[in-house]
Order: structure tokens, then C-alpha cells, then sequence
């Protein structure tokens, strides 16, 4: 395990901790009041079959706002991710329980579509998954089945921009989006999915299958984004989850006597605390690599 | 960004702004479309069932069951015709047991060796090989066992009595080439689907690859092999023009594979080209023979289904 | 040298590597798997030397340019009998290729393998796989011929020989289909596709050269069938070509069979010749399903 971020309880002095090993110094990013919240969740639950895979999660997404879940594997955090743009409705026998309010519309209400609500909240996968297409037509694809009228050319060269992959693949536009590096799949993954125009954009751990330097250039992109959208990042890395989320929800796994895993969430707060003072004995185990 | 479209969709809205924007009518229709393509494949049998229970309960009415089932004489188009059907599934049988003793070994081998065995340069050699076997029609086959198996084994006989023009023994040796692709493709699906693991750790106990082949990987695809036996044994009982072309139209309850005789499917076929008259009892024995054939088919390929599933389930 | 210096140096009780050579037992068993192989392709390579020799003298353009003639074999020919199976699997490619996808697309992507309606259906398919050809000429007999009153017809025999390939149809566009990753379906539903546009954009051209490889073996399996044409009575002489789905017919399979029937040696020739035609189409439908399934393998 690399060195985490400092698990001293004043943060972030830009000094070596007095007398203690050397800690990165981390600079964590201001949490804005989860007032006008995206997304309310109360007392959800998600079942494959009979079994309970999460239980009993509370937490507000708060808007422009990047937003962490970490916890062990098998924690149930992907889980709730896909609760959120209802990507669970596609496994046979899962069904969710609880609330989960979206502008305080229900996400799960009878009259809800879920084609329309994953237009609105735009996914990102843990493995690029380019279509075996141009890259243009990558990009282009969810503005056309949605019915998009204008001028697809200019969308297209605003995404890519957007997501400062511009440059790097104005000439091959035409070429397929899988002759590109993983870096770069991804992130055009992502400019797929801004193409969109989506309100809330999730990531179910965009990196693990990058290398260092790509996943800087991610989490850049993550940093700029955030000043449009709503993200929602899973990830196992937990230096990631301090450089760039505002506020960070801690997920564990309990087991119970028949040996079937539960996952809760543990603790959610701004990012600063989680990291530097977190309120569970859990939390802190899992951060300064003790668990999991 | 100034661009306004680039704007993210504007948060909430009205009340129900999550809900269809626009009816989705072709979506549901096309699922509806996608239903009946399926259920072509349940009307098909349905079908065949509504095609062969009608004439066959109308043959019962004329013909007894015990008659029919423990009867030695078939002469059914013939005066005064005689509904003892076993000299045809006694042919079918003794026809079918000839080519699994050419097909199980010669398959079996052929499985081992393209699953433990070939490179994957001789792979591509042989599966095509194996391929084009299975592509060739059985009127071909039927051809070949009549016109060059069968004088090369009359002019090469070393015993006292040569086989007859049509006999059983050419019959089904052909057809057992014919269904080692069927054996074999069957046989090497389930010995790959055993994990790597297995073999793995049976050759750090210092195993030869024979000892792996034999002992580990042929008991741990043992349904899956019995499966394409099974399997093998349908086809075998349902083939027509072999048998048709190069055993013969006679009728008649002999083990002995240098006669020649007819199978149940070889009457069918014989039945079927004679202008037998519609609604006579000879024309319901082409319905009441054809049952007879469904029934012990479909118990044979539901023993293969059966097995296949069960080493999936085991597997993957 | 170093090397016979460890080699002869080496201390006693030390086992040494060097096997004892291969036991005759493996040779054995290696043998005898290599001519289970052998014996398949030296039956293949007799049967094709056979045939081709067979059908030299014949092997000339009347065989495509004329027609059957019982009283004449030297000038007989096989057009009536080659023009009957273009026409017969013209229509079986259109009644068993479209239905046999739109099953598969349903089984794979919409069905849920759990409920029991599909579990039969999933069993129904294998069944019918192996179900003997010769039950369905007994279907297309007693069902489309005579309860339909389609009679002797181009359309008997499509319809039939649709039913017969259909599980083949179905069960390899299946397996095409299910050859394109979830990932890819994943990526398109999250950015707001129906289910519908998913496979329509996605799922379908990824599956389509699975699918036309699969097709194409199945249609090879109709091209090649003669045993329930033979019960629809497609066996009388026919000495014209086919002008609809409502005009009788015959096919290769049918016309070789009926000459091999013939006891004069001119019709073994005859049949032969008749014989490489069917190979040859069947040898090039075969080749451009392999070149199909090599030029577009997975990139995935």
C-alpha cells in the first residue's frame, strides 16, 4: 500500500507532522453544503434474489459535487452505484428497496422511464468499453438515439474538447476507437457520455484498469467536470478518493451467521473528515490500511 | 464552455420529468415479433405431433398394439400384409450398434487427440476435415457404401459367404464415419470445458499426458461424452439414405450384418416414394412407424440434453 | 568440460532427470488417437477420388444444361434437378433466416432462462436439432402438404426443409450473439439506448458475420437433404425447371438418389456427376463460412 494521506487529525498544515513519518501533504477540496442535494437516499436496500447484498443506506449526493465511495471489495458500493441510473434493472432477480430521490422525484416511481433516466445520469465503466466503432460515431451515438436535431459535427468537436481528448484524436476521428491506448478509451468513455448531456455522471472505478499517468489525466478530467456536473466515483484507491472528491462515503461488509455478505454504509461525510478524523473505528482501520 | 447547448440538461423541471418522453410503441412491438419467431420452433413441434398422433391412433384402431409391438412378420404393403414391427427396429438396432463400433472409438480418438493432444497448427488441419465429413450429405454417403464399399468387400471377402449386394455391415460402417464428427465435436466441447486446474495438477504429480487424458480428463467429461454417444445413437437411428440406398428394402429379423434388410426409416422413405393410397392401412403404417421413430429419438436426445446440462452446471 | 564434469561427478543418490524415453504405452495411445483422426480423412480423401473418378466421363456441361432422361442417360443432365434446389433454398434462406434470428434475439436478449416457458423452449430447440429428417417429411406431408393443401410445391419443400434448419439457425445466431461482450450492451443502455436501439446499433452488426456463418452451414444442412423430400413424392421425373413456389420440383439430393436407384452402369456416372455439382456448391458454402468466421474474428 502506498502511503495514504496522512491519518493525523489536523489536517492539512503544509509542514511535516511533528515528529511523525514523512505524509503527503494533501490539500482537500471544500465540501458545499448538501443544500438542493441530486440525489436523496433513505433506507435503501438491494436484493439479488433473496439475498440482501446492501442494506440500509442513507446518504445526499450534493450538486457539482464529487462524491466518493470506497470500502472493500464486495461492500455493495458498485451496488448502489448502479441504483442510481437504475443499471440494476438489467440483472434478473435484483430489486431495490428504499427511497432514492432524484430532485425529489422518486427514481423508482411506476411512471418512471428508465431510458430517461439514464440520459440524464450518464455512466462510466470500470473496464473502457469503447464501442467497435469510429471514434466520432463513439461520441456521436447517444445524441442519435436520443433524438438529437443539430449539427453533430460541432457536438462532437465541443465533447471531445470538453473532455480535452480534442487534440489527441482530431486527425483520426474516422478511425476506430479501439486503436486508441486504454488512457484514452476511457476517457473518451467519458466524452461519450458528456455528449449526452447528463446531469450526474457516474463512475463505477474508472482507473483500476489504468496506469498512473492515465489515471492522472482521469482524475484532471474529474476536476474540471465537477464544475458542470454531479459525479459519483467508486473507487478501491483511496488517495484518489482524497485528491479529488468533496465528500466521501465509507462502505463495509458485514457478515452474518449463514456466511452471506451485507453491505452497509459505515460513515459519509466531507472528505476532509473521513480522512483525517473519521468518527468510526472502521473507517480508520480501512484508510490507514490495517482492513481490507 | 459558451457554448450553450454544451449547458447539462437542466436539473428538474416539472413534476414527472423522469417519465416517458415519448410513447415507445415499437419497442413492444417488435418484442411481440420476437415471441412468435420463437414460438415457430414450439408450433414445429406441435406440428409434428398433430401430424403423426391422428394416423397413428387411426392404425391402432385396425392394427392391435401387441401386434404391432411384439410382431416378427412386416409386410405392410403387401397382401396379406402382416404389422410386426420388429424385423425393422431389429434392423435399425443391429445397424446402429455396427456404426457406434466404428464411431465411438474413431470419435472418442479423434477427441482426445484435438483437445489434449494437437497443436493448434494441426487443429486447424483437422476440424475442418472433421467439418466437411458432417457437411456431406448422407445421399453421398449412401452412394458410397453401396457402389465402392461394398464390391471392395465382396471382392475381398476372406470367409466362405460374401456380404449381399445390399447389406447391413457397409450400411453401417458408413454411417458411423458419418457421425464421428457428431461424437467427436460433442466429446472435445466437454473435455475443454475441464478446468486447466485438473490437468495442471494431475501433470505436477508427474502424470504422462496419456494418464492425464485417460484418467483425469476423460472421467471428469465423462457425461459430457456419454452426451455425444447418446447423441450419436439418435442420428443413427434417424438416418434414412444410407440405409435406404445400401441396405436394402427387405424386411426381415436377422443379426446377420452381410444380409440385407430394412430399417425403420428405410421403410418410411420406401413408403413414402411407392404410391401407397391415402387413408389405407399402409399409408398409416408411414404415421405409425414414424411415432415409433419420434419416441425412441426423443428419449435419446433428451438423455443428451439432460447430460450436457449437467456438466455445464459442473464447469461454467 | 564443465558439463561431463557435473555429469559424471554427480553424487550418488542425487536422482537425475533424464527420462528413460517415452514408454511404448504412450507411443501406443498417441498412435492410435492420431488414426482415429487418419481414418476419417482417408475415408474422405476415398470417397471424394471415388466420385470424382466416377463422374470424369460425365463431368461436361450437360450435366447443367440438360434434363433427366430415363430412356437416354448418356445425354441425360441434371438442370431441372439443380434449378429445383436454388429455387427450394432461395425460399427456405427467406422463411427459416429471418425467423431463426428474431428467435435467437428474443432467447438472448429479452428471455429470462429462469421461467419455465423458456426452459421449454430452450429444450424444444435442442430437441428439434436432433430430431431425424425424415419426421419432418412426415410433418411437411401430413401438415403442409396435405392439411394445408400446399400440395407437391417448391413451397411444401421450403417451408419444410425452414423447419428443419431453423434449430441450427437459431442455435448459432445464439451463440454469435452471445459473443458480444455485456460491457458493450452496458456502455450503450447507460447513455440513454432502448433496449431495441442497443441491439439494433450494438449487439446485432457485432453478431452478424457469427450469424451469417451459421446461416450459411444451415443452409448447406437443407441443400444436402433428401430423406422428407422423398415422403412430399418429389420423386416422380421432372424434366422442367421450377416457374414458382407453386410448381413441382426436384432437387439434386432427390435426383441423385433416383439415379443411384437405376441399375444400368451409365446412371453411376450420371449420379456421380451429379454428385460433384452438390459437393462443389456445398465445398464453396462451406469455404466462405470459414473465410467469413476467419475475416471476422472477435476483436474482443
Amino acid at each position: 500500500m502506498s502511503p495514504t494521506p496522512s491519518l493525523e487529525p489536523d489536517m492539512p498544515p503544509p509542514s511535516d507532522p511533528p515528529g511523525g513519518t514523512r505524509t503527503p501533504q494533501v490539500s482537500y477540496r471544500q465540501a458545499r453544503p448538501l443544500a438542493g442535494a441530486v440525489f436523496e437516499v433513505g433506507g435503501l436496500s438491494v436484493f439479488y434474489g433473496d439475498h440482501e447484498a446492501v442494506r440500509d443506506v442513507n446518504l445526499s449526493i450534493g450538486h457539482r459535487q464529487i462524491t466518493a465511495m470506497i470500502g472493500p471489495s464486495g461492500c455493495g458500493k458498485s451496488t448502489v452505484l448502479r441504483c442510481f441510473n437504475r443499471m440494476n434493472d438489467l440483472i434478473p432477480h435484483a430489486r431495490v428497496a428504499g427511497k432514492i430521490h432524484y430532485h425529489s422525484e422518486d427514481l423508482y416511481g411506476r411512471e418512471v422511464d428508465p431510458i430517461e433516466v439514464r440520459r440524464r445520469i450518464g455512466m462510466v465503466f470500470q473496464k473502457p468499453n469503447p464501442f467497435p466503432k469510429s471514434i466520432y460515431d463513439n461520441i456521436a451515438y447517444g445524441p442519435r438515439v436520443g433524438g438529437f436535431k443539430g449539427n453533430l459535427d460541432d457536438l462532437v468537436e465541443e465533447t471531445l474538447t470538453h473532455a480535452a481528448l480534442w487534440d489527441e484524436v482530431k486527425d483520426k476521428l474516422k478511425t476506430s476507437a479501439l486503436a486508441l491506448s486504454g488512457g484514452q478509451q476511457q476517457r473518451l468513455c467519458i466524452a461519450r457520455t458528456i455528449a449526452v448531456q447528463p446531469e450526474v455522471i457516474l463512475m463505477d472505478e474508472p482507473c483500476s484498469a489504468l496506469d498512473p499517468i492515465a489515471t492522472a489525466k482521469i482524475e484532471d478530467l474529474m476536476e474540471k467536470l465537477a464544475e458542470e456536473f454531479t459525479i459519483i466515483v467508486v473507487t478501491h484507491n483511496m488517495q484518489q478518493a482524497a485528491r479529488v472528491s468533496h465528500r466521501t462515503a465509507f462502505f463495509t461488509a458485514d457478515v452474518d451467521d449463514k456466511g452471506e455478505r451485507h453491505g452497509r454504509l459505515i460513515e459519509y461525510d466531507e472528505t476532509s473528515r473521513i480522512f483525517s478524523n473519521p468518527s468510526d473505528n472502521r473507517t480508520e482501520d480501512y484508510i490507514s490500511g490495517r482492513f481490507g | 464552455m459558451s457554448v450553450p447547448q454544451q449547458r447539462p440538461r437542466s436539473a428538474s423541471g416539472s413534476p414527472g420529468f423522469l417519465k416517458r418522453s415519448q410513447p415507445r410503441y415499437g419497442e413492444k412491438v417488435i418484442k411481440v415479433l420476437l415471441v412468435a419467431a420463437a414460438l415457430v420452433s414450439v408450433l414445429t413441434t406441435v406440428g409434428i405431433v398433430i401430424a403423426l398422433v391422428p394416423p397413428t391412433s387411426d392404425f391402432f384402431g385396425e392394427v392391435g398394439l401387441g401386434e404391432f409391438l411384439t410382431g416378427t412378420e412386416w409386410s405392410a404393403l403387401f397382401n396379406p400384409p402382416e404389422f410386426g414391427v420388429l424385423p425393422l427396429v431389429g434392423a435399425t438396432l443391429l445397424i446402429t450398434l455396427i456404426a457406434l463400433v466404428v464411431a465411438v472409438p474413431l470419435g472418442l480418438g479423434a477427441a482426445i487427440y484435438l483437445s489434449e493432444y494437437a497443436s493448434s497448427r494441426t487443429r486447424t488441419v483437422f476440424k475442418p476435415v472433421l467439418e466437411v465429413l458432417a457437411g456431406i450429405p448422407t445421399v453421398v454417403y449412401g452412394f458410397f457404401a453401396l457402389k465402392a464399399i461394398t464390391p471392395f468387400l465382396r471382392d475381398n471377402w476372406w470367409f466362405d459367404q460374401p456380404p449381399q449386394i445390399f447389406n447391413a455391415l457397409s450400411a453401417g460402417f458408413v454411417m458411423g464415419i458419418m457421425i464421428i464428427p457428431t461424437v467427436a465435436s460433442l466429446s472435445e466441447d466437454a473435455m475443454a470445458a475441464v478446468p486447466h486446474a485438473l490437468r495442471d495438477g494431475a501433470f505436477a504429480l508427474g502424470s504422462s499426458r496419456m494418464q492425464v487424458s485417460t484418467r483425469v480428463v476423460f472421467p471428469a467429461a465423462l457425461s459430457g461424452i456419454v452426451a455425444a454417444v447418446v447423441l450419436g445413437i439418435s442420428r443413427a437411428i434417424g438416418e434414412t439414405m444410407i440405409v435406404a440406398i445400401a441396405a436394402g428394402l427387405r424386411p426381415q429379423l436377422s443379426w446377420n450384418p452381410l444380409e440385407g434388410m430394412q430399417t425403420m426409416t428405410a421403410f418410411i422413405a420406401a413408403a413414402g416414394i411407392g404410391d401407397v393410397p391415402v387413408g389405407s392401412t399402409g399409408y398409416k403404417t408411414i404415421f405409425a412407424v414414424g411415432s415409433l421413430l419420434f419416441v425412441m429419438t426423443l428419449v435419446m436426445n433428451l438423455i443428451s440434453i439432460r447430460l450436457v446440462r449437467k456438466y455445464r452446471e459442473v464447469y461454467e | 568440460m564443465a558439463s561431463s564434469v557435473l555429469e559424471h561427478d554427480a553424487p550418488p543418490g542425487v536422482p537425475r532427470l533424464k527420462g528413460r524415453g517415452t514408454p511404448w504405452r504412450e507411443r501406443f495411445f498417441r498412435l492410435s488417437l492420431w488414426t482415429s483422426l487418419a481414418v476419417g480423412v482417408i475415408f474422405l480423401a476415398g470417397l471424394l477420388i471415388y466420385v470424382v473418378y466416377e463422374a470424369w466421363p460425365r463431368l461436361d456441361s450437360r450435366i447443367w444444361t440438360n434434363f433427366p432422361d430415363i430412356i437416354d442417360p448418356t445425354n441425360a443432365g441434371a438442370q431441372s434437378a439443380i434449378m429445383g434446389t436454388i429455387w427450394v433454398i432461395a425460399f427456405t434462406a427467406l422463411y427459416c433466416l429471418p425467423t431463426g434470428i428474431l428467435a435467437a434475439i428474443y432467447l438472448e436478449e429479452y428471455a429470462d432462462p429462469e421461467r419455465w416457458w423458456n426452459k421449454l423452449i430452450e429444450i424444444n430447440i435442442q430437441n428439434l436439432a436432433a430430431v431425424p429428417s425424415i419426421v419432418y417429411g412426415i410433418l411437411g406431408l401430413g401438415v403442409i402438404s396435405r392439411g394445408l393443401g400446399f400440395g407437391q410445391t417448391v413451397l411444401t419443400a421450403s417451408l419444410t426443409l425452414s423447419l428443419l434448419v431453423l434449430p441450427i439457425v437459431i442455435i448459432a445466431s445464439r451463440e454469435a450473439i452471445r459473443a458480444v461482450p455485456q460491457s458493450i450492451r452496458q456502455a450503450s443502455l447507460a447513455l440513454g439506448a432502448t433496449q431495441w436501439q442497443t441491439i439494433r446499433l450494438q449487439v446485432l452488426p457485432a453478431a452478424v458475420p457469427g450469424m451469417a456463418t451459421g446461416s450459411i452451414l444451415a443452409l448447406s444442412r437443407a441443400i444436402g437433404e433428401a430423406a422428407p423430400l422423398l415422403l412430399l413424392g418429389g420423386l416422380t421425373f421432372i424434366t422442367f425447371n421450377p416457374t414458382g413456389v407453386q410448381s413441382q420440383f426436384t432437387v439434386l439430393p432427390i435426383q441423385i438418389f433416383n439415379w443411384i436407384s437405376q441399375s444400368r452402369a451409365e446412371f453411376v456416372s450420371l449420379a456421380s456427376a451429379a454428385i460433384v455439382i452438390l459437393l462443389v456448391i456445398l465445398l464453396a458454402m462451406n469455404s466462405l463460412a470459414i473465410w467469413l468466421r476467419n475475416r471476422y474474428a472477435r476483436r474482443w
